[in-house]
């Protein structure tokens, strides 16, 4: 016999007599705890029900959705049927004569958005590289809830500050600078007031800079460190290792926040209001009033006296649900790719 | 007090991998029997079938028969019932985190909706008295919460928990694989006093566990029960080679 | 010879080249990051220094002196905010965490959840405008009048996404093995969600209401002809409602000083709140949701 076989045999045999029970068995043949337990239900019916319950819930996310594009598109039928899409390329909104052209909003919204995405892109990109790659390790966390708290302040709250501290220091210090200094360039004319598409799209980049510069971060925390790794080996610079290692690798998602920081900034309306100087007018300066489609619905909205102007309202509202939900389904769709369906932040 | 299993032609899949093959046995009542074989040898997926935790997992099938008493377990349409009936503590430890220690020990009372106050009080102090805990948390039933126990109180007070219900069965799927010596010295002590009221069914993978505990031995292969015997005929004079082979350590 | 000379000339000038493009490249990371920060230091800045002066007992108690008079408040404005954020609450929270619960519980990995999860975010991006005209759409064109109910609704639904999300987040750390745990005693899966995996995650799920609530708190554009605003006191829901928010907007873009320096206050109100939300979800996170489970 092998020797492993008799040291178990020896154990096995050592164990023969069992100490005492602490404390007693649960009494009888069936005790009450036995009974009750047999006795009850498997509560079937419960679970079902809680489980339809928790679904239901669920699904009125999409009904959410269905609903909000259902009243859209009823309620702007009569504008939808007396203009066609002509709506959102001619000018001249008229309210008493009957006549809506969105062509004013749609430049404006436009317009500020991007000017909002060319200033805040950089800068978001520039801190969230900061904070990824090369901030050190005490900073980080204190200066990404800052990101973060920048991302919570409200719209109008933003707005507030635009108009009694932005908007001052546009119209005495920086549009007649620009003016002065970059006329030529046909962008920086007419009179100044402060108010217009350049505040417009200052405090657009303001807002949007948190959000593009969070999920740039995740994007490219979500670059696996060999990357990182393999192009340091090679002799690379900090700086070359980030361009070549992490962005390089990172950018669908990048892409991904960028259109992200878009859709949120289309979509602006407190702020924008405030600040845009509300003419529903198209000029090449970025320094004269505008009009942005989220602002007219805010501001004319509660005063849209006849069927025809609230509908072609309504109308303008339609075009900014679907853009917003094609521009915020890419960009999700994007972001998605490259981290893989990790949890969303928190964050809003 | 324990009742005895019969398991005629289990089968079970995960998806499209057959991990159990027919397998047929036995487990007297009021005893330990252990159940060992190499890893992924389908071991504790046996011991998931006996009281049906084994179809939660997605892609899961069963078939064959399972005997509790005089019970087939699977002719049952809700799996709710049966897991009263059996006690299982799982290789990890895992009381509920956010309650105290009597409030883990009498969730399986509280939590099925029972009310009497006096009869809670009496199951927590007796299956805690049986797990060789009361004396160490008697003070703090209330007070304490079930994870800031060490790792082997955690695993004696999901023992507590399983025996508050008044099992028939206990099923234990290597319960003191992720504790130190002592800890694991304590366990099978546990189980030698517990078997002469339960039926219990043990997952090891430490044969020396099994000889020290267990009044009967199972050896699993490959999704088969290869032999199923008397501890001490397995471990002196195993019938199959294969048994042989892995008690001699030709193959772990 | 001097080829070798003028290759390792070449070289060095090459690697001189390539360090200043990296001192240049962090210059630029720490410029931006200073150029982000500072706006909000000077926001949050300049609102402590116009707000704090006008925050007075007055501020929190009386509502809104006629033109021409000094002093008063917004205190009809932060209870009507309170009233509709009870309504908004009271719809967002327990669909929210019902979906939440869906998504965690039943519905892990399949394309379902997938669906709800995606919808989910797409809703967050709808503008809260958008919202506002279709809650107005939805009851008040009905009821020909503004009313608190429906600027409760239009924040409660603008509520569901973010509560589902984070109640989804949470729950999924809850460990599987707790669950089995519940699973093995034979609890009922109803009760094994609530008392077992929602009780563990419930710390997380509740910050994650509270990060909703402080959203929703500063949104204005759905209540613009929803609730619509009030100049007095009001608490009867079916009525035009003040909200904070609201009053704010009103009070900035009319041209009177003393409003502006009640809208100044008001804001700061507003900021704090959202302040102390965010940090207690900071510090719930970072603490770990679920104490002592391993």
């Amino acid at each position: 016999m092998n020797q492993p076989l008799e040291g178990l045999r020896e154990v096995a045999a050592a164990r023969a007599v069992a100490p005492q029970l602490h404390g007693h068995a649960a009494g009888g043949p069936q005790s009450p705890i036995r009974k009750f337990l047999v006795e009850r239900g498997n509560s079937h019916l419960a679970d079902r029900a809680f489980f339809w319950l928790m679904a239901i819930c669920a699904g009125s996310i999409f009904a959410i959705v269905g609903f909000i594009f259902y009243q859209l598109i009823t309620r702007s039928q009569l504008s939808i049927h007396k203009f066609g899409v002509k709506f959102f390329f001619q000018t001249g909104w008229d309210p008493v004569n009957e006549h809506f052209g969105a062509w004013p909003f749609v430049y404006g919204t436009l317009v500020s958005s991007f000017l909002g995405l060319l200033i805040a892109v950089p800068l978001a990109l520039g801190v969230a590289v900061f904070l990824t790659e090369m901030c050190p390790r005490r900073l980080r966390q204190p200066l990404s809830f800052l990101t973060e708290l920048l991302a919570a302040i409200p719209s109008v709250v933003y707005g507030l500050w635009a108009i009694f501290v932005l908007v001052p220091i546009l119209r005495n210090d920086l549009d007649p600078a620009l003016q002065k200094y970059l006329g030529w360039t046909g962008l920086f004319s007419g009179p100044i007031f402060g108010v217009g598409m350049l505040a417009a799209g200052i405090i657009l980049a303001i807002m949007i800079l948190p959000i593009i510069s969070s999920l740039t971060r995740d994007v490219m925390m979500s670059v696996p460190q060999s990357q990182r790794e393999a192009v340091l080996a090679l002799g690379a610079t900090r700086w070359e290792m980030i361009r070549t290692g992490v962005l390089r690798n990172a950018r669908i998602g990048i892409v991904g926040s960028v259109i992200l920081g878009l859709g949120r900034a289309l979509g602006e309306t407190m702020a924008v209001t405030m600040v845009i100087g509300n003419r529903p007018e198209i000029s090449r300066s970025l320094l004269a009033p505008g009009y942005s489609m989220a602002s007219v619905l805010a501001n004319e909205f509660s005063e849209a006296s006849d069927d025809m102007y609230l509908s072609a309202l309504i109308e303008i509202g339609l075009a900014l649900f679907l853009v917003t939900i094609i521009v915020n389904a890419l960009a999700r769709l994007l972001v998605w790719a490259v981290t893989r369906g990790a949890p969303a932040r928190v964050s809003a | 007090m324990g009742v005895a299993i019969q398991v005629r032609d289990l089968n079970a899949w995960y998806g499209d991998n057959h991990t159990l093959h027919d397998v047929t046995i036995n487990i007297p009542p009021n005893s330990a029997t252990a159940l060992i074989g190499p890893s992924g040898c389908g071991k504790s997926t046996f011991v998931r079938c006996l009281n049906r935790m084994h179809e939660t997992a997605p892609g899961a099938r069963v078939e064959g028969t399972v005997l509790v008493g005089e019970d087939d377990i699977y002719a049952f349409a809700s799996p709710v019932g049966v897991r009263r009936r059996i006690g299982m503590v799982f290789q990890k430890p895992n009381p509920f985190p956010t309650m105290s220690i009597y409030d883990n020990v009498a969730s399986g009372l509280k939590l099925n909706g029972f009310r009497n106050r006096k009869l809670t009080d009496e199951a927590v102090e007796r299956s805690l008295r049986q797990s060789a805990l009361w004396d160490e948390v008697k003070d703090d039933l209330k007070k304490k919460s079930g994870a800031s126990l060490s790792g082997g109180q955690q695993q004696r007070l999901c023992i507590a928990r399983a025996l508050a219900v008044d099992p028939e069965v206990l099923l234990m799927d290597e319960p003191a694989s992720a504790l130190d010596p002592i800890s694991t010295a304590k366990i099978e002590d546990l189980i030698f006093q517990l078997k002469s009221e339960y039926t219990i069914v043990i997952v090891t993978h430490n044969m020396q566990q099994a000889a020290r505990v267990a009044e009967n031995t199972g050896f699993f292969l490959m999704g088969n029960l290869v032999e199923f015997d008397a501890t001490t005929k397995i471990f002196t004079n195993p019938r199959d080679k294969r048994t042989e082979d892995y008690i001699t350590g030709r193959f772990g | 010879m001097s080829g070798r000379r003028t290759a390792s000339r070449a070289m060095r000038m090459n690697s001189h080249f390539r360090a200043a493009a990296n001192h240049l490249a962090t210059g630029a990371a720490i410029a931006s990051t200073v150029i982000v920060i500072a706006p909000l230091l000077a926001i949050f800045g300049y609102l402590l220094y116009k707000g704090a002066s006008s925050l007075n007992w007055a501020f929190f108690t009386q509502p809104p002196k006629p033109i021409g008079e000094t002093g008063g408040g917004m205190a009809n404005a932060i209870a009507g905010s309170g009233l509709i954020l009870a309504i908004a609450s009271s719809i967002g929270i327990p669909v929210g965490i019902s979906a939440g619960i869906y998504l965690a519980e039943f519905s892990r990995g399949r394309m379902i959840g997938h669906a709800v999860r995606f919808t989910a975010d797409v809703l967050n991006g709808v503008p809260s405008i958008v919202m506002g005209i279709s809650v107005y759409a939805l009851i008040v064109l009905k009821q020909k009048h503004f009313s608190a109910w429906s600027g409760g609704v239009a924040l409660g639904i603008m509520m569901v996404p973010t509560v589902t999300r984070t109640t989804e987040e949470m729950l999924l750390m809850v460990p599987n093995v707790v669950r089995e745990a519940a699973l093995g005693l034979g609890i009922s899966r109803w009760r094994s969600v609530l008392s077992v995996s929602l009780r563990t995650a419930l710390p997380g799920v509740i910050t994650g209401c509270m990060l909703a609530f402080a959203r929703v708190a500063g949104e204005t554009a759905p209540l613009l002809f929803t609730a619509f605003g009030n100049e007095f006191w009001n608490m009867n829901p079916a009525q035009p409602t003040a909200a904070l928010p609201l009053q704010i907007f009103n009070y900035a873009i009319s041209p009177y000083d003393d409003w502006h320096r009640l809208a100044w206050a008001g804001a700061l109100v507003l900021i704090t709140l959202i302040l102390i939300s965010v940090s207690l979800v900071r510090y719930v996170a970072n603490r770990g949701v679920l104490k002592g489970a391993s």
